[in-house]
C-alpha cells in the first residue's frame, strides 16, 4: 500500500514544501524471518504519525530502519531531504543528530542529575568534556538544558539524581534531552508503554504539544489506541510487515481501531 | 488419591561428567600427595616453633627499640603502594575501554588490549619488581613501577568487565543522537560504572599495600627490605614489630577504603 499523509489538522510550525519523511520498498529480514515485506509511505511535515500494530508487526524495526539503527535489508529512505541508506558512517552520525528519538525506556544515566542528563543532548552537535556534565558545561548551554526542563515541567527538579525521579517523570527529562538536540523530526518507540496510564498520557500530551508548538513531524508507536487517536494526524497500522491500515485520525476511531488489532488483514 | 512418584534425588549425568569429576578429584590427590606437608614432618616442625628457644620464644617480646624507623619504612610503603595503585588505575582504564566489546574501535585493538592486560595480570608483581630493578635500579620507583604494572593487570580486569555489564540503554540514546566514542564513554558508561570502579579501585590500593611490603624482599623498596634484614640476620624480635606494624598498617587501609566504599557506593 503507498499513501501519502497530510496534516488533517494544521501544523502550528512553518509549513515545509515536499514530504520530510519517503520510505519505498522497504524490507528487513533476519536470516529466513521477514520482519518488513517492502513497505511504502510518506509523511508531510509538521503531521503527528501513530504506527501501530500487533507485538511482532515490525512497528519498531521500522522505525530503527529510518535512522539505520538496524540496518535495512532493501528499500530507500528518503528523510530530511537525505538518502539515508547510502550515508557513510560519518555523515550518519553528523544526520542522526537532526532526529530526535524517545524510547520505550527513558534511557538515562541513572546516577546522574536531570540537568546533566539533557545537557548530554547537545552531544549531537558538539563535542568534548564540556558536553559531558552540567558542571562542566557552558553557561549558554546550561540555560539551555534548563530551559528544555522547564518545557517539560521539570525545571525544579534539574539538580535531583534521575534514579529518585518517578518514572513519568525520568521519561519527561528524556523527552527535555531529545528538545535539547534541536530535531527535526521526533521518533518516539512506545514512550508511553512502561509508564502508569495517568503517566503515560501526560508524556503524550507533552510530546504532542512540544512537537506542535515547534512544528516537529512526529511518529509515534503505540499501543494504546487511546493515545494513538488522540495524538495523532494519521494512523498507519502494520500487520506481518506489511503496512494493511492508513487513515486519517479524524476518518476512524476506536471500534475500527479495536477490529484492525482483532483482524487485521480485514483493515486495508 | 494416588501420590505422585517422588523426582530421584540426583540429576542422571553422563560418561564426560563423572569422567571431568574423577579427573578434577585425582589431581587435587595427587597434588596433595606430591607438595602438601607429611603430617610427621608438619609435628616437628611445629614443636621446634614453641621449644624454649625456638622461633616463636625468639620473636616474643617485639623489639620496639627501632620503632620510629619501621614507622618511616611503613610510610615509604605506603606511599610506594598509593604511587603505583594511582598510577595503575589511571592507566588502566584507557586499556579496559580498548577492551571492552562495545567501546573497542576495533576488534584487533580489543584482542591487543585483553591481551596486554591478561599479560600483566598473569605475572606476579615480584617477577615485574625484578624486572624493574635490573631497569631502573633497587629502591621504591622499582616497587612503584611494579605495583603500577599489577594494578593495570588487576583493575584493567574489573573495569573492563564493568563496562559489559552497563546498561546499554543510554549508550544506545546517545548513540542514535549521534554523539562521538568518547562522548558516550565518558558520559554514560563510566558514570554508570563509577561505584564499580570505586570498589575495585579500593580494593586494588589495599592489595598494594600488602604487595608492597612483599615487594622490598626483592630490593623494590618498603618494609620489606628491613624485614628481609630481620630475617637474615636472626632479629626474629624486630621482625615481629615490623609484621606487627604492617598488620596495623593493612588495617587501617583496609578500615579506612570500607567506610569510603560505605560512603561512596
Amino acid at each position: 500500500m503507498n499513501v501519502t499523509l497530510r496534516p488533517s489538522k494544521a501544523p502550528a510550525g512553518p509549513a515545509q514544501a515536499g514530504s520530510v519523511l519517503c520510505v519505498t520498498g522497504l524490507t528487513k529480514s533476519f536470516g529466513a524471518n521477514d520482519v518488513l515485506r517492502g513497505i511504502d509511505f510518506t509523511v508531510q511535515p509538521g503531521v503527528a504519525t501513530a504506527l501501530i500494530g500487533a507485538n511482532g508487526s515490525g512497528k519498531s524495526t521500522a522505525m530503527k530502519c529510518l535512522i539505520r539503527l538496524v540496518e535495512p535489508t532493501a528499500g530507500r529512505i528518503d528523510l530530511l531531504g537525505r538518502d539515508v541508506l547510502t550515508l557513510p558512517p560519518r555523515d550518519l552520525r553528523r544526520f542522526r543528530s537532526h532526529v530526535g528519538v524517545v524510547w520505550q525506556r527513558h534511557n538515562l544515566v541513572p546516577r546522574l542529575c536531570a540537568l546533566t542528563n539533557v545537557v548530554h543532548g547537545v552531544q549531537s552537535r558538539s563535542a568534548g568534556p564540556r558536553t559531558w556534565f552540567q558542571s562542566l558545561a557552558r553557561a549558554d548551554v546550561r540555560r539551555e538544558a534548563l530551559a528544555c526542563l522547564a518545557r517539560v515541567g521539570l525545571a525544579d527538579k534539574a539538580l535531583q539524581r534521575v534514579d529518585s525521579l518517578s518514572g513519568g517523570q525520568q521519561q519527561r527529562v528524556a523527552i527535555a534531552r531529545m528538545l535539547m538536540q534541536r530535531p527535526r523530526i521526533i521518533l518516539a518507540d512506545e514512550p508511553d508503554a512502561s509508564l502508569d496510564p495517568q503517566s503515560g498520557e501526560e508524556v503524550m500530551r507533552i510530546l504532542s504539544s512540544l512537537a506542535r508548538q515547534d512544528g516537529l513531524t512526529l511518529i509515534f508507536i503505540s499501543h494504546r489506541m487511546e493515545h494513538a487517536l488522540a495524538f495523532s494526524d494519521h494512523i498507519l497500522g502494520l500487520q506481518a510487515g506489511r503496512i494493511v491500515l492508513s487513515r486519517p485520525t479524524a476518518q476512524t476511531d476506536a471500534d475500527r481501531l479495536r477490529r484492525f488489532f482483532d483482524h487485521p488483514e480485514a483493515s486495508a | 488419591m494416588t501420590a505422585a512418584p517422588l523426582p530421584p534425588r540426583f540429576r542422571k549425568r553422563g560418561l564426560v561428567e563423572y569422567a571431568a569429576l574423577l579427573t578434577v578429584g585425582a589431581l587435587v590427590i595427587s597434588s596433595l600427595l606430591s607438595t602438601a606437608p607429611q603430617a610427621d614432618a608438619l609435628g616437628r616442625g611445629l614443636a621446634r616453633l614453641v621449644a624454649p628457644s625456638g622461633l616463636l620464644a625468639q620473636m616474643v617480646p617485639p623489639d620496639l627499640s627501632r620503632v620510629d624507623r619501621i614507622a618511616w619504612k611503613l610510610l615509604e610503603t605506603l606511599q610506594m603502594a598509593v604511587a603505583g595503585a594511582a598510577l595503575g588505575l589511571v592507566f588502566a582504564l584507557p586499556f579496559a575501554i580498548l577492551a571492552t566489546d562495545r567501546l573497542s574501535p576495533h576488534p584487533l585493538v580489543r584482542m591487543a588490549a585483553r591481551a596486554i592486560i591478561a599479560l600483566f595480570r598473569t605475572i606476579p608483581d615480584l617477577v615485574w619488581a625484578i624486572f624493574f630493578i635490573i631497569m631502573v635500579g633497587l629502591g621504591p620507583a622499582a616497587g612503584v613501577l611494579a605495583i603500577m604494572v599489577d594494578k593495570i593487570g588487576f583493575a584493567g580486569r574489573f573495569f573492563a568487565e564493568a563496562m559489559e555489564e552497563a546498561d546499554t540503554g543510554p549508550q544506545d540514546a546517545l548513540r542514535a543522537m549521534g554523539a562521538s566514542r568518547l562522548g558516550i564513554i565518558f558520559s554514560a558508561v563510566i558514570p554508570a560504572c563509577l561505584p564499580s570502579f570505586t570498589a575495585t579501585s579500593l580494593f586494588a590500593l589495599e592489595k598494594a599495600v600488602r604487595g608492597s611490603a612483599a615487594l622490598g624482599l626483592v630490593g623494590a623498596g618498603g618494609i620489606g627490605v628491613d624485614l628481609k634484614v630481620a630475617f637474615d640476620l636472626f632479629n626474629y624480635d624486630e621482625a615481629l614489630t615490623i609484621i606487627l606494624m604492617l598488620l596495623a598498617l593493612v588495617l587501617i587501609v583496609e578500615q579506612g577504603s570500607g567506610w569510603i566504599r560505605s560512603k561512596l557506593i
